[in-house]
């Protein structure tokens, strides 16, 4: 689950991590105000959407206006504020339609000597979370990874003893940090690695973290995802969730109980197994077509989820074709032979329809499909099954 | 022969009483697995299908002499059910449950590791020896017993396999589902180490995923260490990155665990990729021809 930046800051606060002072605003004068409360010199106005690259990032509409803005009096807060809100914003992340900006962060000046990352994930090969550092901070580090690997300081951690003191110390000195800065790394990094433990995230980020003039350091931003496996024991977490800033349709499945993700081309697949979904998806690449999404019935697959699931794959305008790919073990071919009748004609297909069936009560299950006077075009095998689709699609 | 279970298994079922873990001892039962008992916190004395239940896993090693388990316990209670069995000395547990927080598998992993016992799982369909013994969801009846180990981080896309090896008279010798969880207990390399010392395994059939390094890992570990034939497919070709394709651990970040990364290291390493999700038993056949010459 992901969060906004003002979200992360605020739980980083309460977590004594130190992060700018900010308010968000939703109107320009909302914006407006929140200079004035910050009272100084200079603010920065930052667009809050669920996606990185907002600085370099443009208004779809206005490419003259960036996600993230140095403003200098309130009347200029507001004016950023007017250009950014309601506005889709186009970031490398975001794909070229960008994302609607529904709030912006008013966040007072830093005085910026040195720019730093930090970042925390569960590793899988450390088998546990790994705490990472650069000097390169403000880039992107997955280019730093890929180019200079050795400017990455890695150090994994036990979730429940936390990061040891040695080696908060032993970070600091590899990002060069000096006399007041390390005792302030060392609490800095630790608190940090508390809360990834205590609020069960899947990535805490902090790029850039701001070494200042005086020697302190400060998150000048913050970016938190969660796992949603861990959710159920955050109910508070939970409600920080933006559906705004979900995909209307995948926020739709999965209260269905399907997994489903929205991607670009034509072809609607339904399939059970998460493993088995990916393989459909690229079986129809392999044959020349173009999935339009992911979806995972999961083990149940009852009549109200297939129509569902219908539904949603049929809600994508793009879809020419859909093909159904089931290997029934515990699941039985006639139920899903059967669901998919039923939601066939509840749903009103107006796109080619073909179905694979394997497993469990196989035959029984193509003769329902047979049987039902419904246009079901059937297949015997995978190659079989993308052919036909992917000729449906095209034929469209 | 075989590898993790067989037909001398003696079996519990900790979350029997639940109504999915009493349907699937049921089948577990209808297979010939040799189920033993069951474990739910406060309902022991009851019985279900004619199995004793015990309040502790201690209790029912004690009174059934299991030496496994099939864990069927909610999600928030899984890594202590584990952890429950590894301590009552049960030296294969298998764990079904999907939707286990990573940090609980992150600290289970440390003390599973450092004990007697294997963990398989979690959010995984088990494990089955084919005619001998089933611990898991997946259907028997597409198994029969032959030369060929099975390893896969996913369940339907297993039994497409196992049913093409089957059709093509390619029986299983052990078919292991690792779980689609970016932490398990078992990786691809500690399957083939224990398939590379079998003596009824003559080849190997892996299934992969996008997301994580396991793959690569597995294919630089094959190189050195595996003689006997090997062939694999990996699914997510067209997964977009950064998305969560179903599985907790099917996920491309940060550039890394790309499908197509993970099929040039199996190629590099001699391995035989199916480019197709149906060419899986075919791709097995090449890979032991190969060998054979």
């Amino acid at each position: 689950m992901k969060i906004h930046e003002f979200q992360a800051k605020e739980i980083l606060r309460k977590a004594g991590v130190p992060v700018p002072k900010g308010i968000v605003a939703r109107k320009p004068e909302e914006a407006a105000a929140a200079f004035r409360e910050l009272g100084g010199k200079l603010a920065v106005v930052k667009a809050q959407i669920h996606a990185g690259g907002r600085g370099k990032g443009t208004i779809k509409s206005n490419s003259a206006q960036h996600g993230v803005q140095l403003v200098k009096s309130a009347e200029e807060a507001s004016k950023v504020a007017a250009a950014l809100l309601g506005q889709p914003l186009v970031t490398i992340q975001t794909g070229p339609e960008g994302q609607t900006v529904r709030q912006v962060l008013v966040e007072e000046g830093c005085d910026i000597a040195r720019e730093l990352y930090l970042g925390i994930v569960v590793d899988r090969a450390a088998a546990g979370p790994v705490l990472m550092v650069s000097a390169q901070g403000g880039m992107n580090i997955e280019d730093v990874a890929a180019e200079t690997p050795e400017l990455i300081f890695r150090e994994r951690f036990h979730p429940d003893a936390g990061l040891l003191s040695y080696q908060a110390r032993k970070l600091a000195a590899k990002l060069g940090l000096k006399g007041a800065s390390v005792a302030s790394a060392e609490k800095f990094m630790k608190r940090l690695c508390r809360v990834f433990v205590q609020l069960d995230c899947s990535l805490a980020e902090i790029n850039p973290l701001v070494v200042t003039g005086a020697g302190d350091l400060i998150a000048l931003d913050a970016k938190m995802t969660f796992d949603d496996n861990a959710l159920f024991r955050h109910k508070d977490l939970a409600e920080l969730r933006d559906l705004a800033e979900e995909e209307p349709a995948e926020v739709r499945a999965a209260n269905a109980g399907l997994s489903y993700v929205k991607l670009d081309g034509n072809i609607g697949c339904l399939v059970n197994g998460a493993g088995l979904a990916m393989s459909t998806m690229d079986l129809i690449l392999l044959h020349g077509g173009s999935p339009a999404n992911f979806l995972d019935v999961g083990g149940g697959a009852n009549v109200d989820q297939v129509t569902e699931a219908f539904r949603i794959l049929l809600s994508d305008k793009n879809v020419k074709a859909v093909l159904v790919n089931i290997f029934g073990g515990i699941m039985r071919c006639t139920t899903i032979a059967t669901a998919v009748m039923e939601a066939y004609k509840t749903v009103g297909f107006n796109v080619p329809l073909v179905v694979r069936l394997e497993g469990t009560e196989v035959e029984e299950g193509r003769k329902i499909l047979a049987g039902g006077g419904l246009d079901i075009i059937s297949a015997t095998g995978l190659t079989d099954a993308a052919q036909k689709v992917v000729k449906a699609a095209s034929a469209a | 022969m075989s590898i993790l279970i067989n037909k001398d298994t003696r079996v519990l079922c900790q979350g029997i009483t639940g109504k999915v873990g009493q349907f699937h001892t049921k089948g577990c039962l209808e297979y010939g697995t040799k189920m033993v008992g069951g474990v739910t916190p406060g309902k022991g004395g009851e019985t279900v299908l004619g199995l004793p239940v015990f309040d502790t896993v201690s209790e029912a090693v004690e009174k059934t002499g299991a030496n496994a388990t099939m864990i069927f316990v909610p999600p928030a209670f899984t890594a202590d059910a584990i952890l429950e069995a590894v301590d009552a000395g049960i030296k294969t547990v298998i764990a079904i449950t999907e939707g286990v927080p990573v940090l609980d598998m992150v600290r289970v992993y440390e003390i599973v590791r450092n004990s007697q016992s294997v963990l398989v799982g979690p959010n995984c369909p088990g494990v089955i020896t084919p005619e001998e013994c089933k611990i898991g969801i997946m259907p028997g009846y597409i198994h029969k017993q032959g030369p060929i180990g099975v390893m896969s981080r996913s369940g339907t896309l297993t039994y497409e396999a196992v049913w093409q090896l089957s059709n093509l008279g390619l029986g299983q010798s052990t078919c292991v589902g690792l779980g689609g969880d970016p932490i398990v207990g078992t990786s691809f390399i500690d399957l083939f180490r224990m398939y590379e010392a079998d003596p009824a395994t003559e080849a190997i059939l892996m299934m992969g995923e996008i997301g994580g390094t396991a793959e690569e890992e597995a294919a630089a570990f094959v190189k050195d260490h595996v003689t006997k034939p090997v062939a694999a497919f990996i699914a997510g070709r067209a997964a977009p990155p950064g998305k969560r394709m179903g599985h907790a651990g099917a996920i491309i970040s940060g550039g890394k665990g790309t499908a197509a990364e993970k099929v040039a290291a199996l190629k590099a390493a001699g391995i035989e990729v199916a480019e197709s999700p149906a060419d899986m038993g075919a791709a097995m056949q090449r890979a032991m021809a190969k060998k054979r010459r």
